[in-house]
C-alpha cells in the first residue's frame, strides 16, 4: 500500500467505505470476498486499487454473487483466516443462508452492511431498515450475530479489527452495520496501526479447529452445521446458546451523552445518533434535559442500561431511519416502565434534528 | 486361519485414511467406491496433512465421517465457493470438492461455473447419478429424457422439464479448466481409470495448474428403484449413451 499515510497518527480525510478497506489491510485481514453494490462499492474498489496482495499478502476476490461471497467466508474463516465481505441491504439478504451456516458451524467472519433503503431493490439512498435483518437474522434456526454500529468514519476504521477479534474470540460471525451516510461521508480519520497477518503456526495455535490439513498428531477437523441425532443436536444448540449468553454478559457496548440528569432519553445508533446529538445540543440550549444512549453493539443490546435509564426519564424516543425496529428491543428492555415512542423516516430520507425535536416535544409534552 | 492375514498373504488392503465407520450408502451405490479411490489417492500422494475436502449437501454430506482428513461441510451447491477461498488463502494445499448432480449442476451452477472459469486451483469430483438421491429420488437437471423419478413420474419430457444438462461439456469450454474428464466406477477397469483421473485432478490442484473436473457417471439403485446389478446394467445401456465416458480436456 501507499506509504503516504504510513505514519499511523496522521489524520486523513476519507469516506467511511475507504476507511473500512484501509483498516482491513492494516489489521491483518487475510481475505476480502465481495460483489459490487451501491452504496459500498468503494470498499472493493479501494482494495483493488491498493493491491494488498503485493504487500501484506491479503487476498481480494470479486465473487460471482453475494451467495458465493458469504460461502467464501465459510471456507476462509473455516481455515482460520481473517476474512471479510461487504455489501448493502439486498446483497446482505442473499447472504442470510450463509450467515446461519457460519453460526451453526461456529466459523468466524466479518460481514459489513452499508445499508440502503428497502424493501426489495428499494433505493440506493441511506436507511437503517436492516436492524431486524441484522439482529434477528434472515437465516434459519436459533442463532445470533454480533452487530457493531459505527457512527463515524473513525469507527468504520476501528471496528474492523474489533469485529475480527470478537468473531475469533467467540467463533461466530460478526457484522458491521453501517449505512449509506457513514459509508459515503468524508471525515477525519486516524487509521489503525499495522498488525501482521497471522502465520501458519499462529493459526494452528490459536485456531486448533481450523481445517488446513490434518497433521498426524490430531483427529480430523470437521466443520459442519449438520447433526441428525436429536440429543447431539440439542447439545450443540445449548452450547451455542451458552456462548450467546456469555457474549451478552461481556460484550455490550454503548455510549452516553448527557444522561446523568436526563428527563427524556433518545436512543439512536449509527448515523441517526449523529443527528440526535445535534438535536440534544439544541434541546439543552432551550433548557430541555435530553440525553442520548447510542448502542454500539445492536446485538448484544444494552438492555440493562436502558432498563436503568427507564426508571429515571419521562419517556424514551427510539430514533431510527426506518419504520421502527430497534424500538421493539427498547420496549422489551423497558417492560412498560416508561412510555416508548419511535420516530424515523423511510425511502432514503434522512430526518433533520428539527424534525426530531418537534416529535420529541409533542410525544412527551415538553 | 490366522496366517491368512499375515502380511505376505495380503493382496488387498483398504487405505488407512478410510476409517471403519459403517457407510450409510445403499448397496451398489457409487459413492462408496469413489470415497475409497479418494482415500487411496490422498494416501498414495502422501498429502493428508495438506488436504482439505468439501462435502456437499446430498447423499455424500457425511463423506467426512469416512475419510480421515480435514473437511468442511458446505451449504447446498456452495462447495466451490468454499474451496475457492481455502485454496486462495492456503495456496500449497490440495483442495477438492465432492458434489452430486443436484448440488453441482442445479442449485450450485453459478458457483461451479465461476470457480472453474476463474481457474481456481481446485479439484471437483462430480457424482452424476441423474437423480436427487438423498431426498428420495426426485428429478435432477441431469435426469435423462423419459426417465421416471418421483417428480416426473411419467418420465422426463422436454416441454415440462427441459433437457438433461451436460455441465461437464460446458466446463470443458471454460478457459480456467485444465482437466475435464468423465469416468465411471462400474467395473474394475473403469475403477482403475477413475482413480488415475482423480489422481491427475489432485495433482493439478497441488501444482496449481487450474481447475479440474472429474465427473463420475454413477448409479443410484434406490432412486432408480433397481437392484445394484440392474442399476449398473441400466447405466451402461442408458447413461453412457448420453454422458460419454472419456477425457473432454487435458492440457
Ligand atoms: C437449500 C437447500 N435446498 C434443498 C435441500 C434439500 N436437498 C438435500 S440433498 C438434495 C439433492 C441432492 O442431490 P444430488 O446433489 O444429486 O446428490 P445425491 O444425493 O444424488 O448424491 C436436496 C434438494 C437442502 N438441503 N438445502
Ligand atoms: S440414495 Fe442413491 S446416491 Fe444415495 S446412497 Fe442410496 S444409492 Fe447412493
Ligand atoms: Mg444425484
Amino acid at each position: 500500500m501507499d506509504n503516504h499515510y504510513s505514519n499511523t497518527s496522521e489524520v486523513l480525510l476519507m469516506k467511511g467505505n475507504e476507511a473500512i478497506a484501509h483498516a482491513a489491510i492494516r489489521c491483518g485481514c487475510d481475505g476480502y470476498f465481495g460483489y459490487p453494490i451501491t452504496p459500498q462499492s468503494e470498499i472493493l474498489e479501494t482494495l483493488a486499487a491498493e493491491k494488498p496482495w503485493e504487500t501484506t499478502g491479503m487476498v481480494v476476490v470479486q465473487a460471482e454473487s453475494e451467495v458465493a461471497s458469504i460461502n467464501m467466508l465459510y471456507g476462509g474463516g473455516g481455515s482460520g483466516k481473517r476474512v471479510m465481505t461487504s455489501s448493502s441491504s439486498p446483497g446482505i439478504a442473499l447472504m442470510q443462508e450463509g450467515m446461519t451456516y457460519l453460526a451453526g458451524a461456529e466459523i468466524p467472519a466479518l460481514i459489513v452492511n452499508v445499508q440502503r433503503g428497502g424493501p426489495g431493490l428499494g433505493t440506493i439512498q441511506p436507511s437503517q431498515g436492516d436492524y431486524f435483518q441484522a439482529t434477528r437474522g434472515g437465516g434459519n434456526g436459533d442463532y445470533e450475530v454480533i452487530v457493531l454500529a459505527p457512527a463515524s468514519v473513525q469507527e468504520m476504521a476501528d471496528f474492523v479489527d474489533l469485529a475480527f477479534e470478537l468473531a475469533f474470540k467467540y467463533r461466530t460471525p460478526a457484522m458491521i452495520l453501517s449505512d449509506g451516510v457513514i459509508g459515503q461521508m468524508m471525515e477525519k480519520v486516524v487509521l489503525p496501526p499495522f498488525k501482521a497477518r497471522r502465520t501458519e503456526e499462529e493459526i494452528r495455535r490459536d485456531c486448533p479447529w481450523a481445517t488446513i490439513g490434518r497433521t498426524p498428531d490430531r483427529k480430523p477437523n470437521i466443520l459442519t452445521s449438520l447433526e441428525l441425532r436429536p440429543e447431539a443436536m440439542e447439545r450443540h444448540n445449548l452450547e451455542l446458546q451458552a456462548k450467546y449468553r456469555k457474549i451478552e454478559a461481556a460484550e455490550v457496548r454503548y455510549e452516553e451523552l448527557l444522561t446523568d440528569d436526563a428527563e427524556v432519553l433518545i436512543v439512536a445508533f449509527g448515523s441517526a445518533a449523529r443527528i440526535a446529538q445535534k438535536a440534544i445540543d439544541l434541546l439543552r440550549a432551550e433548557g430541555v434535559r435530553a440525553g442520548l444512549l447510542r448502542p454500539i453493539t445492536l446485538w448484544p443490546f444494552p438492555t440493562l442500561r436502558i432498563q436503568q435509564l427507564a426508571q429515571q426519564v419521562r419517556g424514551i424516543l427510539s430514533f431510527e431511519i426506518n419504520a421502527g425496529q430497534m424500538v421493539q428491543d427498547i420496549r422489551l428492555a423497558v417492560e412498560g416502565r416508561t412510555p416508548v415512542r419511535h420516530y424515523g423516516k423511510m425511502g432514503g430520507i434522512v430526518p433533520t434534528p428539527d424534525e426530531l425535536i418537534a416529535t420529541l416535544k409533542s410525544d412527551f409534552n415538553l | 486361519m490366522d496366517n491368512v492375514i499375515s502380511p505376505e498373504n495380503i493382496v488387498y488392503q483398504k487405505p488407512t485414511l478410510l476409517n471403519d465407520n459403517d457407510m450409510h450408502y445403499c448397496p451398489g451405490c457409487s459413492h462408496g467406491v469413489v470415497h475409497k479411490l479418494i482415500a487411496e489417492v490422498i494416501e498414495e500422494m502422501g498429502v493428508a496433512d495438506k488436504t482439505v475436502g468439501i462435502s456437499p449437501v446430498g447423499c455424500a454430506v457425511f463423506a467426512y465421517n469416512y475419510i480421515d482428513i480435514d473437511w468442511q461441510e458446505a451449504a447446498h451447491g456452495r462447495a466451490p465457493a468454499l474451496a475457492t477461498a481455502i485454496k486462495r488463502l492456503w495456496p500449497d494445499r490440495l483442495v477438492f470438492t465432492y458434489q452430486g448432480d443436484g448440488d453441482l449442476a442445479c442449485i450450485g451452477t453459478a458457483e461451479t461455473i465461476h470457480a472453474l472459469n476463474r481457474g481456481e486451483n481446485i479439484a471437483i469430483i462430480f457424482i452424476n447419478n441423474a437423480i436427487y438421491g438423498m431426498t428420495g429420488g426426485q428429478m435432477a437437471p441431469t435426469t435423462l429424457m423419459g426417465m421416471k423419478t418421483s417428480t416426473c413420474p411419467y418420465g422426463r419430457q422436454a416441454d415440462l422439464h427441459g433437457f438433461p444438462l451436460k455441465i461437464t461439456e460446458i466446463a470443458a469450454q471454460l478457459e480456467g479448466t485444465c482437466y475435464v474428464t468423465r469416468q465411471s466406477v462400474h467395473s474394475v477397469a473403469a475403477i482403475r481409470k477413475a482413480k488415475r483421473a482423480i489422481r491427475q485432478a489432485f495433482e493439478n490442484s497441488i501444482n496449481r495448474r487450474g481447475s479440474s473436473l472429474v465427473e463420475i457417471v454413477s448409479t443410484c439403485s434406490s432412486g432408480w428403484k433397481k437392484t445394484p446389478i440392474e442399476a449398473n446394467k441400466w447405466m451402461e445401456e442408458h447413461m453412457f449413451d448420453y454422458y460419454h465416458v472419456g477425457d473432454l480436456k487435458t492440457i
